[in-house]
């Protein structure tokens, strides 16, 4: 169990650090803003109490909030799909496999189960981000090009990093 | 009209102007600038020269020329005699922190409150606008980039001291628009865009960019003008901050107006 947070608490500074020092120096085609840092969100384990995910959630967006002087706009969409987050699960798998697998990694699920999962949580989180920033509907379509785009390119990443780092 | 996002000041405690994220960017941006260093020294030498081109030609117009080249002890009182008349101070800082791909960018720089600097301070690069100092901590401060779309600055036109209103519209890092330029005014592609001095941030005259498009609207008697912009916010390394002394005359002078209704 210590073992287990200890562990959580590594990716959650690690995700931090490699969003605000390197993902928000990356600008693609004047518009592609990976988003990296949600990663940490999305694997934590089934098991988590709502209230905890809730919490971890804010705490995630707060600190990415601190870095780039977006005043709560990160926190919002974090909050929004830790909040979300066990319905999105209950909806695209079974409660056997969530009550037997401890947390969604692609080498306990399958890959096209992960890359499902993560593309929902992704898309919901930059939409959402991307029109708070924006908090207009003027240029309705640059701003949905934008978050689709960019949730290609974070979920690319997301999925990337899983066969990179984080294997068995 | 001349700086508006007045309201929104000081509200903003959780920013990266606090010692916490300051110290993890600063960390970062003490590795991160060796990268740099090569076209820093190209930009600090091109600077130089300019500078040295102006210094040459102030002191010809003063006729100090040749006793000067030939004696520097005449160099202090020079300097004396042109603090007493200079308004504005030029400081430096490094930039830790910089981003060009939000809506509402913003820069961090390593100097506070300690080392003097304060809200509303001009911030430029090699000579041309960057942004306006926004919120200080006690040895880090933000900068409202020009790259911000809450942020509003006047500039004019320098060939013919047309002013407007200059703001981004978040799509491109490398082009603003200036606008309230009335459509009787002859504008040109490469027009060069300057700071007005209404804003007692700048003094007047500071190169923003040059126009490189400009269109009017149907049913509007205003020019949209596009400028491109003449800092390189790509790349920003080390910048200036500008001090004016006579800025807290001025505010309490132009707050007397408000109450005059």
């Amino acid at each position: 169990m210590l073992t287990n947070s200890i562990k959580y608490l590594f990716i959650f500074v690690i995700s931090v650090l490699l969003q605000v020092l390197i993902f928000d120096n990356i600008l693609i085609a004047r518009m592609v803003v990976p988003y990296f840092y949600i990663i940490f969100l999305i694997l934590l384990p089934f098991q988590i109490p709502r209230a905890l995910l809730l919490i971890l959630g804010f705490l995630l967006g707060v600190s990415i909030d601190i870095f780039t002087n977006t005043m709560g706009v990160h926190a919002f969409a974090c909050v929004l799909i830790a909040f979300m987050r066990p319905g999105i699960l209950s909806l695209i798998s079974s409660r056997e496999t969530l009550d037997s697998v401890s947390a969604p990694r692609i080498q306990t699920m399958s890959i096209g189960w992960f890359i499902g999962y993560a593309a929902i949580m992704v898309i919901i989180h930059h939409l959402v981000l991307f029109f708070l920033e924006a908090f207009t509907f003027n240029d309705f379509l640059f701003t949905l090009l934008r978050g689709i785009l960019s949730s290609l390119l974070s979920l690319s990443l997301i999925v990337l990093s899983q066969f990179l780092i984080f294997r068995k | 009209m001349i700086v508006t996002y007045n309201n929104y000041q000081r509200a903003n405690f959780l920013g990266s102007n606090n010692i916490f994220a300051g110290s993890v960017f600063e960390w970062f941006s003490s590795y991160k600038q060796y990268l740099n260093l090569k076209k820093v020294n190209v930009r600090l030498a091109e600077e130089n020269a300019v500078l040295r081109t102006q210094l040459q030609q102030y002191l010809v117009k003063n006729n100090y020329g040749y006793s000067l080249l030939k004696d520097s002890l005449y160099l202090p009182s020079i300097s004396v005699d042109s603090l007493k008349r200079a308004n504005y101070f030029f400081s430096t800082a490094r930039v830790i922190n910089n981003s060009i791909n939000q809506l509402h960018n913003f820069i961090t720089l390593n100097k506070g409150r300690v080392n003097g600097v304060k809200t509303d301070m001009g911030v430029i690069a090699d000579g041309k606008v960057v942004g306006l100092v926004f919120n200080v901590s006690e040895h880090y401060s933000t900068v409202i980039s020009l790259l911000n779309n809450r942020l509003k600055l006047s500039a004019k036109i320098r060939s013919n001291n047309y002013f407007g209103s200059l703001s981004w519209d978040g799509k491109d890092y490398r082009k603003v628009t200036l606008n309230e330029i009335p459509y009787h005014v002859k504008v040109n592609r490469g027009d060069t865009i300057v700071t007005t001095g209404y804003t007692s941030s700048f003094p007047e005259g500071l190169v923003i960019g040059t126009v490189s498009n400009y269109s009017i609207q149907s049913g509007s008697n205003f020019y949209s003008v596009e400028v491109t912009l003449a800092a390189d916010f790509d790349n920003l390394v080390m910048v200036g901050l500008v001090d004016n002394k006579q800025k807290i005359e001025i505010n309490q002078l132009e707050s007397l107006n408000k109450n005059a209704y």
